[in-house]
């Protein structure tokens, strides 16, 4: 569970809105145990759970949930290409890849999980997991690097 | 093209420890030529190193009181030993001990499990309406099987080495009068101690509609065994034992009168039935 509340916690960046998702996810996993073959990762099922459903929250647009707690509310906003010690805070350089591409990068480097494991979580192809990895790392170490990512991405290859 | 045929993928591989000793070897050979890509590495390793330090505190962290009612609490025994039974203490010393004072944990269970219940069916519910493939979740959560349950229960929470369970057992009576309450009828737990397994505690779970309860125990190697006890079984009056195997998981279960039971372990199926007849006996004493 606690691994549930990392991942979505990374992903979303905001202490209250993660918690709200485990919650979520949790009651969705305890509906639908049934659903769940024995025998396989109870883990890779959670996470598509939870995948799932901030895929549903996106698509309702409901996602902007407001959060009280100003340390986390404060991340986001603070974000600026200009200032160059922001853009060194790895946090706030996570907030800047887009969702699909941060999901494959927590889930490699959090959960430690195989590349063909991540690809069933998320329902999608294999391929796409390495693309998604490989712009996701490559774009993160950009903004670390302080460079303007869009601007010089196709630098190696 | 390259002649050792080193793609993207595979500098990825490298990165996630993913290849073959083989491959791995390739690829090394590969970087000590290609300084740039060799650097990308690096600074991708960098980054999942910085990525589990940035977020592995939360690990730690106190749960808050919404998943409290589904997930582990933080009671640990270490510190358990002055605090009152049905109060939430700042138990985990994590970097963040900075919760406030904690309502009573019973009213905050109850509130929270019925929120929790309606959340999950109202999403529950739109979320299968709008696929139109699902049957209506209570439909679907009542046929789950009494054994399933009890073993993604027991694989839940038996792996769990620091806080397996809620209330721990140097607080029986507390926990019996907690789960008598909360199942809303006598609750009785079986000793164990002839089979070597003691009692580690127990906690509430939600169950298809309503709480149940789960006692844990462990025995000297620390082999654990957990018994999943619900109320929701009313209306079956079948006593016999049924065997259910669920991945490395045996699951003895049985219904006798308003209880349904469920012992799971990891252990031999000859020597889960001998405690489960125990268990049987123990509790079928009126």
């Amino acid at each position: 569970m606690p691994r549930l509340r990392r991942y979505a916690r990374a992903m979303l960046g905001d202490r209250v809105a993660a918690d709200d998702l485990v919650q979520d996810t949790l009651e969705r996993g305890w509906s639908r145990v049934s659903q769940w073959r024995s025998g396989s990762d109870l883990r890779a099922w959670l996470f598509s759970i939870m995948h799932n459903l901030r895929v549903d929250q996106l698509r309702r647009g409901v996602l902007p949930t407001h959060s009280l707690d100003e340390d986390a509310c404060a991340v986001p906003t603070r974000a600026t290409q200009t200032d160059q010690l922001e853009v060194k805070d790895l946090e706030s350089a996570l907030r800047q890849l887009p969702d699909e591409q941060r999901a494959v990068l927590l889930l490699v480097a959090l959960e430690e999980m195989g590349y063909a494991e991540i690809a069933v979580a998320l329902d999608i192809p294999i391929g796409t997991v390495m693309s998604r990895l490989s712009r996701g790392r490559e774009r993160l170490r950009q903004i670390m690097d302080g460079r303007q990512p869009g601007a010089n991405l196709r630098v190696v290859r | 093209m390259n002649p050792l045929k080193i793609t993207e993928d595979d500098l990825h591989g490298y990165v996630d420890a993913a290849l073959t000793a083989e491959r791995r070897a390739e690829v090394e050979a590969y970087l000590a030529e290609h300084p740039e890509d060799a650097a990308r590495v690096r600074a991708y390793q960098v980054q999942n190193q910085a990525l589990k330090a940035l977020f592995d505190p939360v690990l730690d962290e106190p749960l808050p009181d919404n998943l409290h009612v589904l997930a582990a609490q933080p009671l640990i025994s270490s510190s358990i030993e002055a605090m009152p039974a049905y109060t939430t203490i700042e138990t985990t010393a994590g970097p963040r001990g900075n919760r406030k004072n904690q309502p009573n944990l019973k009213s905050v269970l109850a509130q929270r499990l019925a929120a929790g219940l309606l959340v999950a069916i109202v999403s529950g519910v739109a979320g299968w309406l709008a696929h139109g493939q699902y049957q209506g979740s209570e439909r679907v959560a009542q046929v789950t099987p009494l054994f399933r349950q009890a073993a993604v229960a027991h694989v839940v929470y038996s792996p769990d080495a620091r806080r397996p369970v809620e209330v721990t057992a140097d607080q029986e009576e507390a926990l019996v009068k907690w789960l008598t309450k909360r199942l809303g009828t006598p609750v009785k737990v079986p000793k164990l101690g002839e089979f070597g397994y003691e009692l580690v505690g127990g906690r509430l779970l939600p169950g298809n509609t309503g709480p149940v309860a789960q006692f844990m125990y462990q025995d000297a190697s620390g082999q654990r065994m957990t018994l999943y006890v619900t109320t929701e079984t009313t209306g079956k009056v079948e006593t016999g034992f049924r065997f259910a195997r669920e991945g490395q998981v045996n699951v003895f279960y049985w219904v006798d009168g308003k209880f349904g039971y469920a012992l799971s372990a990891g252990i031999a199926k000859g020597e889960l039935a001998k405690v489960a007849t125990a268990v049987y006996d123990q509790l079928d004493q009126k």
